[in-house]
């Protein structure tokens, strides 16, 4: 099995940038998120319902749609918190990309540990600009907002290939397929990471590539 | 193909199917609600969220998806249309988009109805919340209320897209196969938002009727293509106006297995006839391919709304429907018939309210002229307090308690100007003089508050009197030559004025 890769790309002013991760993430869980299972004998499950709830943002005239979880939202806007820090530091340059994992988990035989294949990898690309004034800036709001419609577009394109998902797991196996540990809703385990380019554009040394969250706890 | 399909498969995917045509109409309704939407999570399934999905259902929306529908379903040639449009306040009208769901004949015949194709069709309606944002008609939505409120239009049949102008653009939201064919979700909205004169909508002629009555204190559900679209809870249904949800569908699939067949859960459907009141709809006849779906049928009653010819239709009633907006989220009127009155009403209410209500500031005067000192060619001049505000300005200023005489400087203002519009009796205020800064004492002969009385009223102008306008022609003209002469005599001094000027 291949993993599915997509990148998108976006430029954005300093202060969109939260706002602009936290629209794509939260478009791609939106789509990547079940209710709870709940097992049931005789093999059956039924799934809880999921709720969503529209995000209007400050510095984008766009408004998303998330799922109704603030344990999720808690997650993505820490990780999207720590993506922006990073990039904020990292120089003016001000690129970056954040990337979203589904993966799997399989079980090895002991000694071995178990394996994350991942299935599906989400790329965002970040270029951010300086805007010289408040009319760069209306117009720098306007034209995001556009970009991400466009890119919310390309998702749902991508999300209804209907290509691989991974089989709905038994009772016993659902961790390996879902991240059953919120409360409300049951998205597929995922992984968030970010990279931070330097001014050559390439990942050197001083790349970080932090796991925000990573269920192996090696 | 249907041979394939058992029964129970076959019943399943029909139940799918009505009741994601269903969702999806109240998902593009709500998203044109102009406010934010947000429902809960659940981790135990309620048996009432189809495509586990939490979508509130407005009763009006499904009713008139219902009627829309009237028994059939979305398939081959049947296709399911939203359509979204604008309307001003001055009867202008806009289509801004169509949303149509579809059905072709490509059939995937080995997908498993009650798993695969239910799952599908839930990550479609999470495609259609996503994407019902982005679509330029959401912004308007979102902005509408005074100006303009955005309708829609519920029909069935053929797609019709000649109303979105020239360049239209189009997104689909997705597909999802099925035994018996492939469904298709899709928008195409208008990208040219210029209003266009209404001469231009003729066959939305009788929508015009509707804005003349948005002033006239009438109750919309009179009107039959107007319904009111707010949202109530069931507590608040008067008389049982609709059907609640739990008696109006069916309890949806929420068990699946992990082995096949799956169990579903299914329960009788209990489907109750709203009463409307007064509205008398227009219900849908025999099918008759081509015709126009766009029928709306007005009780003559309305009067000034003109009778739409009753045209056969694909069976569907086509009815425009009114979102009202809901600026500040409030709660949905108690009163069904006329939830959308009122409402309506406090939104083009407040419109004309506010355009009636003038804030008068403390302290202020009638209207006065406005005095300009830039004349004065003092530093500064432009910071002098006018002697309307002064006692605004001044800090040193505090108003007696009691209608004073007030001080003697008030008299002094008074008194030098034979006409001062300002001069009004404030006996709450005392008129304060004293010398603005970097006043030159030398270039006025008057105090600043007499100057600026003075300069209110000036007197008329010699040459604009009444006497000289009896003057007649001749006599100027005949006075030109003296007027020259002297001219000519004083020449060089002139000559010397423009010197001075280069």
């Amino acid at each position: 099995m291949n993993c599915r890769s997509e990148v998108l790309e976006v430029s954005v002013e300093g202060r969109q940038v939260e706002e602009a991760m936290l629209a794509v993430l939260h478009t791609i869980l939106l789509h990547r998120s079940t209710g709870k299972f709940h097992y049931k004998k005789e093999g059956t499950y039924s799934i809880g319902t999921v709720g969503t709830q529209d995000v209007d943002c400050d510095f984008i005239d766009f408004t998303f749609v998330r799922v109704s979880s603030d344990e999720l939202d808690r997650v993505i806007r820490k990780a999207v918190a720590e993506f922006k820090d990073a990039l904020g530091n990292s120089g003016s340059d001000g690129m970056g990309q954040i990337s979203l994992e589904f993966y799997q988990k399989k079980k090895s035989r002991w000694p071995f540990s178990d394996e994350c294949i991942p299935w599906e990898v989400w790329s965002i690309k970040v270029n951010v600009v300086n805007l010289a004034n408040e009319q760069e800036r209306q117009i720098c709001r306007e034209k995001v907002g556009e970009k991400l419609g466009e890119k919310v577009i390309n998702i749902v394109e991508v999300i209804n290939r209907h290509d691989y998902l991974p089989k709905m797991p038994t009772q016993s196996e659902v961790d390996n397929v879902f991240d059953t540990s919120l409360k409300d809703v049951q998205p597929y385990l995922y992984k968030i990471t970010y990279q931070i380019t330097d001014s050559l554009g390439t990942s050197v040394s001083t790349t970080m590539r932090r796991l925000i969250k990573d269920t192996l706890a090696l | 193909m249907d041979s394939d399909l058992s029964s129970q498969d076959r019943k399943d995917l029909d139940k799918f199917i009505k009741f994601f045509a269903l969702k999806t109409v109240q998902i593009i309704v709500q998203a044109r609600l102009g406010e934010k939407i947000s429902t809960c999570s659940s981790s135990s399934p309620t048996g009432s969220d189809w495509f586990n999905l939490a979508i509130k259902d407005i009763p009006e929306v499904t009713h008139e998806s219902k009627k829309a529908l009237a028994g059939q379903l979305p398939g081959i040639g049947r296709s399911m249309c939203v359509e979204i449009s604008l309307k001003t306040s001055e009867g202008d009208s806009m289509e801004l988009e169509t949303w149509c769901l579809e059905m072709n004949e490509k059939c995937d015949k080995d997908i498993k109805v009650s798993y695969t194709v239910y799952n599908r069709l839930s990550l479609l309606l999470k495609s259609l919340l996503a994407i019902t944002r982005v679509t330029p008609a959401y912004k308007l939505s979102r902005k509408q209320g005074h100006d303009y409120v955005i309708l829609y239009r519920i029909y069935f049949g053929d797609v019709q897209l000649t109303g979105l102008g020239e360049g239209f653009q189009s997104v689909r939201v997705g597909v999802v196969g099925t035994p018996i064919g492939t469904i298709t979700l899709s928008c195409a909205y208008r990208t040219n938002l210029a209003l266009m004169s209404s001469r231009q909508f003729e066959r939305t002629g009788p929508i015009m009727g509707i804005i003349i009555d948005h002033f006239v204190e009438r109750p919309f559900t009179n009107m039959a293509h107007m319904h009111p679209c707010s949202y109530r809870t069931p507590g608040e249904d008067e008389g049982g106006t609709y059907a609640g949800i739990e008696d109006s569908q069916e309890v949806c699939t929420t068990s699946f297995s992990t082995s096949p067949p799956s169990q579903l859960y299914s329960s009788r459907l209990s489907y109750q006839t709203p009463a409307l009141g007064t509205v008398d709809l227009c219900h849908p006849t025999a099918f008759t391919a081509g015709a126009h779906p766009h029928q709306m049928v007005v009780p003559g009653k309305e009067g000034g709304v003109p009778q739409v010819p009753a045209q056969p239709n694909h069976g569907t009633a086509a009815e425009h429907c009114r979102i009202p907006s809901c600026p500040n989220g409030q709660s949905p009127q108690p009163a069904q018939p006329t939830s959308c009155s009122s409402e309506v009403k406090t939104v083009f209410c407040d419109a004309l309210e506010t355009t009636f209500t003038r804030k008068v500031g403390a302290f202020v005067n009638k209207a006065t002229t406005q005095v300009t000192t830039t004349s004065l060619d003092l530093p500064f001049a432009a910071f002098t307090p006018r002697a309307n505000d002064l006692e605004v300005n001044d800090p040193m200023v505090h108003p007696p308690p009691s209608p004073a005489p007030s001080s003697p400087l008030q008299g002094s203002l008074h008194s030098n100007s034979s006409s001062h519009s300002g001069g009004q009796p404030q006996d709450d205020f005392v008129m304060v003089d004293f010398k603005p800064a970097f006043s030159k004492d030398d270039l006025l002969p008057m105090d600043l508050g007499t100057f600026y009385r003075e300069f209110q009223n000036p007197p008329q102008l010699a040459s604009l009197s009444i006497d000289v306008s009896a003057q007649s022609m001749a006599e100027d003209l005949d006075s030109l030559p003296e007027k020259l002469a002297i001219y000519e005599k004083n020449i060089d001094e002139f000559d010397a004025f423009v010197d001075t000027l280069q």
